[in-house]
């Protein structure tokens, strides 16, 4: 049993640190957020630059041999700098189903490029129906000559906008919820047939609903095997809402940061807010809630490579319902203890709330995964 | 980072595991289990076999004495013996006193006091909280006046845990009433045999006797019973408080409240079922089950930190609040749990040797009690009100 970080770790995080402090003042966010691409390739570039997109990747496929400790690193620091560019998903999710489902040919066309910074992807699962079940998919894909065609809809994807590949869970057997005759294909985001509308999220990113008329893909579109595609996708999310929980990390530390820098500043009744017990106790219990989500997340970070997947599920669960429940209490708290301000654009706290309550929402929110927990646990 | 254990960790832990199987009483393991209460000779007994294998003294350096175990060991015996059902180690002596003495007594009084706190020879209580100064710690009243080589004390302490037990207490006195509150305060181990020391029991709401009042009548007591200078004894109450709160969180004891949690909902009944099933109850306990695991993660990074030369800060008082909050809200869902069958009064199960059935199942009779009784860890130690304060002092800088 070991927590501390290697020099090379440390040194991540420093450079992290720096980037998002170079990049990412609240005012260079905001003009980054007004673009019409809502990221900066600049930035990307120099991710790509600092191996940030490859680290997470075996040497086999190109990538630089790190793991789950080191996306944890940085995603905090992007929570902190509510960084824009779309790491989660074209490295995690997409780079994540493409490194572990992907055939050697796929690995080679598309994550090597990816590492490079010159693709990116998206990942479309949800439909209008599925709310939180992974396995809820109506998207049709049938066989057609070699290959297949998709019709259906798919909603709330991330980074659709300009992705070079978007990965769609179509099914190609079973109804409804079953989780057998899923199935992962790779399809050329300008692919003939499909529509999008774009969109801008509540924190904004960017994403779209899509449509699928008919969209012809080749054999070598397949990702994995057909109609097994559900455990890939089950991982894949795992390690995401792992990911996406040490970002919500960075988002606390920043917005308990803002908050305490407020209270002590801010003077009614001629005293610094802060000298109230009232607030004081509050701002402790922020503070507490940004420990205990740390700590859910550094051990989720440490078990999500398990080979039980009951082991992995838990810990990406039970991770994500203590970042739920402490993301809504800082998010809240910081809005309150700002009074009108909180509740303006002008400051950061209200960015930092809406991205901490879109991370609840997305891959299954607090409840969801306590469900998830309860029953996995009660099962054991 | 890694939270795996070496090879050589899963042997200490089979060792530890083997020890306990065999020097726990199997009487005392039981009344774990049974949530009934201990009588002195379970912890006695118990803790003197720690002693004898130099365990009791687990937190101490090699240097006093101690084991010398390492942030992984330390949890490990601390895990093992909560799953084996062994009674936690009473803290005063080797979690309290012991590292003061250590830290800042002379070599005569390490001699003197280490040995018997190391092996359990002697038990030990804590004289910190008066009738007028509880949470207001440093507002104490008990007078210890100098007269040549002892000093003569008057005054009262109370909620003291098992001074009924204990051979000597450990006191704040107050030495320099003009001084300023905290430093006029001195450190002084008193023998409780000394003539002038009473002990009145104090019985808790729930039947049980644990705490009482320590009155002190011309209690003579040499000099050479303090700890460090006089009018230094704020430094050892806050160099102690500090480690209090880190042991006060409970964490294994806590995760074996979970467990015996969801037993418990596999045998009670619901709707023709069982009460497991009811998705509700379930949700409540996979919400408490994982806010042990943050709390333990939380206490192992703190650990972690100390392993690395670091003290616990006072961010340790997080631990303390979370720990206190999670202890309560498992005995209040073990006593939901059981539904209409908590109301019976039953202290014959609770503190006494029988054979009688109890109404209701095994686990009915200390379920309510057990919920009355941990009231008290969110005002013990610190209330939480307090570390609050010292949270946002002393971390926040409000």
């Amino acid at each position: 049993m070991d927590l501390s970080l290697s020099d090379e770790q440390k040194q991540l995080q420093e450079a992290a640190e720096r980037f998002v402090r170079d990049k990412y003042p609240f005012d260079s966010r905001r003009k980054i957020a007004a673009t019409d691409r809502g990221w900066l390739p600049e930035n990307w570039a120099q991710m790509a630059e600092l191996g940030w997109l490859g680290m997470a990747f075996s040497e086999e496929d190109g990538g630089y041999g790190g793991g789950p400790i080191e996306t944890m690193i940085v995603m905090e620091q992007f929570g902190k700098g509510l960084v824009l560019e779309p790491f989660v998903p074209t490295v995690v999710l997409g780079g994540g189903m493409i490194g572990r489902a992907g055939s050697k040919a796929q690995k080679e066309a598309l994550l090597a490029p990816m590492i490079e910074g010159k693709k990116q992807f998206a990942f479309a699962w949800l439909e209008r129906q599925s709310r939180y079940n992974l396995a809820d998919v109506s998207l049709k894909a049938t066989k057609e000559g070699n290959g297949w065609s998709l019709s259906g809809h798919k909603g709330v994807v991330y980074n659709a906008p300009v992705a070079d590949n978007i990965i769609v869970l179509a099914r190609t057997a079973g109804a409804g919820r079953e989780q057998k005759g899923l199935t992962l294909f790779v399809v050329d985001g300008k692919a003939k047939g499909i529509t999008r509308r774009d969109y801008p999220t509540q924190d904004a990113f960017r994403a779209s609903e899509l449509t699928f008329d008919k969209v012809s893909v080749g054999a070598d579109a397949l990702l994995g095997k057909v109609d097994e595609g559900f455990a890939v996708v089950e991982e894949a999310v795992d390690r995401t809402i792992v990911a996406l929980c040490a970002e919500a990390t960075g988002c606390m530390d920043a917005i308990n940061a803002a908050t305490l820098e407020y209270i002590k500043t801010r003077k009614q009744f001629g005293v610094p807010i802060g000298k109230f017990q009232v607030l004081q106790h509050r701002m402790v219990d922020c503070f507490t809630n940004a420990q205990e989500a740390r700590s859910m997340t550094l051990m989720a970070t440490l078990k999500i490579d398990d080979k039980d997947p009951i082991v992995r599920a838990k810990a990406a669960s039970g991770a994500k319902v203590q970042i739920g429940k402490s993301g809504k209490f800082c998010g809240q708290s910081a809005v309150q203890m700002h009074g009108g301000m909180g509740v303006t654009d002008e400051l950061s706290v209200s960015h930092y709330f809406k991205r901490l309550t879109m991370i609840d929402l997305m891959f299954g929110n607090q409840q969801h995964h306590l469900t998830r927990y309860s029953n996995l646990a009660m099962a054991a | 980072m890694d939270l795996a254990l070496k090879p050589d960790h899963q042997t200490f832990a089979d060792e530890i595991r083997a020890f306990t199987r065999g020097n726990l009483s199997p009487a005392t393991k039981a009344k774990t289990f049974s949530g009934k209460h201990y009588d002195r000779d379970d912890h006695v007994h118990w803790q003197k076999a720690l002693g004898r294998q130099g365990w009791l003294a687990y937190t101490w350096p090699k240097k006093y004495g101690g084991p010398g175990f390492d942030v992984t060991q330390r949890f490990l015996f601390e895990n093992v013996l909560a799953e084996e059902g062994a009674p936690r180690i009473i803290p005063f002596g080797v979690k309290m006193v012991g590292p003061v003495i250590y830290t800042f007594g002379t070599d005569e009084q390490k001699e003197r006091f280490l040995p018997g706190i190391r092996t359990s020879k002697v038990s030990w209580c804590q004289g910190y909280s008066e009738p007028g100064a509880g949470s207001d710690l440093a507002n104490l009243r008990t007078r210890a006046v100098r007269e040549g080589d002892h000093y003569v004390v008057n005054g009262q302490k109370t909620w003291t845990s098992f001074a009924h037990w204990a051979d000597w207490i450990f006191c704040l006195v107050r030495t320099d009433p003009a001084a300023k509150p905290q430093e006029g305060i001195s450190f002084l181990l008193i023998d409780m045999k000394t003539p002038g020391v009473t002990v009145r029991p104090i019985t808790m709401l729930d039947g049980a006797h644990h705490v009482n009042d320590v009155f002190f009548d011309n209690v003579k007591v040499p000099v050479t019973n303090r700890i460090g200078k006089e009018g230094e004894g704020w430094t050892c109450a806050k160099f102690l408080l500090a480690n209090e709160r880190l042991g006060i969180a409970e964490v294994p004891a806590s995760k074996r409240g979970v467990r015996s949690l969801r037993d418990i909902a596999q045998v009670e009944p619901l709707n023709g079922g069982r009460l497991a099933d009811d998705p509700a109850f379930a949700a409540q306990i996979a919400d408490i089950d994982l806010q042990v695991q943050a709390l333990e993660m939380s206490e192992l990074r703190v650990l972690s930190t100390m392993a690395m030369g670091g003290a616990p800060g006072p961010e340790v008082s997080t631990l303390k609040i979370r720990g206190s909050e999670i202890q309560q809200r498992i005995a209040e869902l073990a006593m939901e749990a059981v539904g209409e069958y908590a109301q019976p009064y039953q202290p014959g199960m609770l503190f006494q040797d029988t054979n009688e059935t109890p109404v209701g199942l095994d686990h009915a009779p200390p379920a309510a009690p057990r919920y009355f009784n941990f009231r008290k860890t969110s005002i013990y130690g610190g209330s939480n009100e307090i570390q609050k304060n010292i949270v946002s002092k002393m971390v926040l800088g409000l």
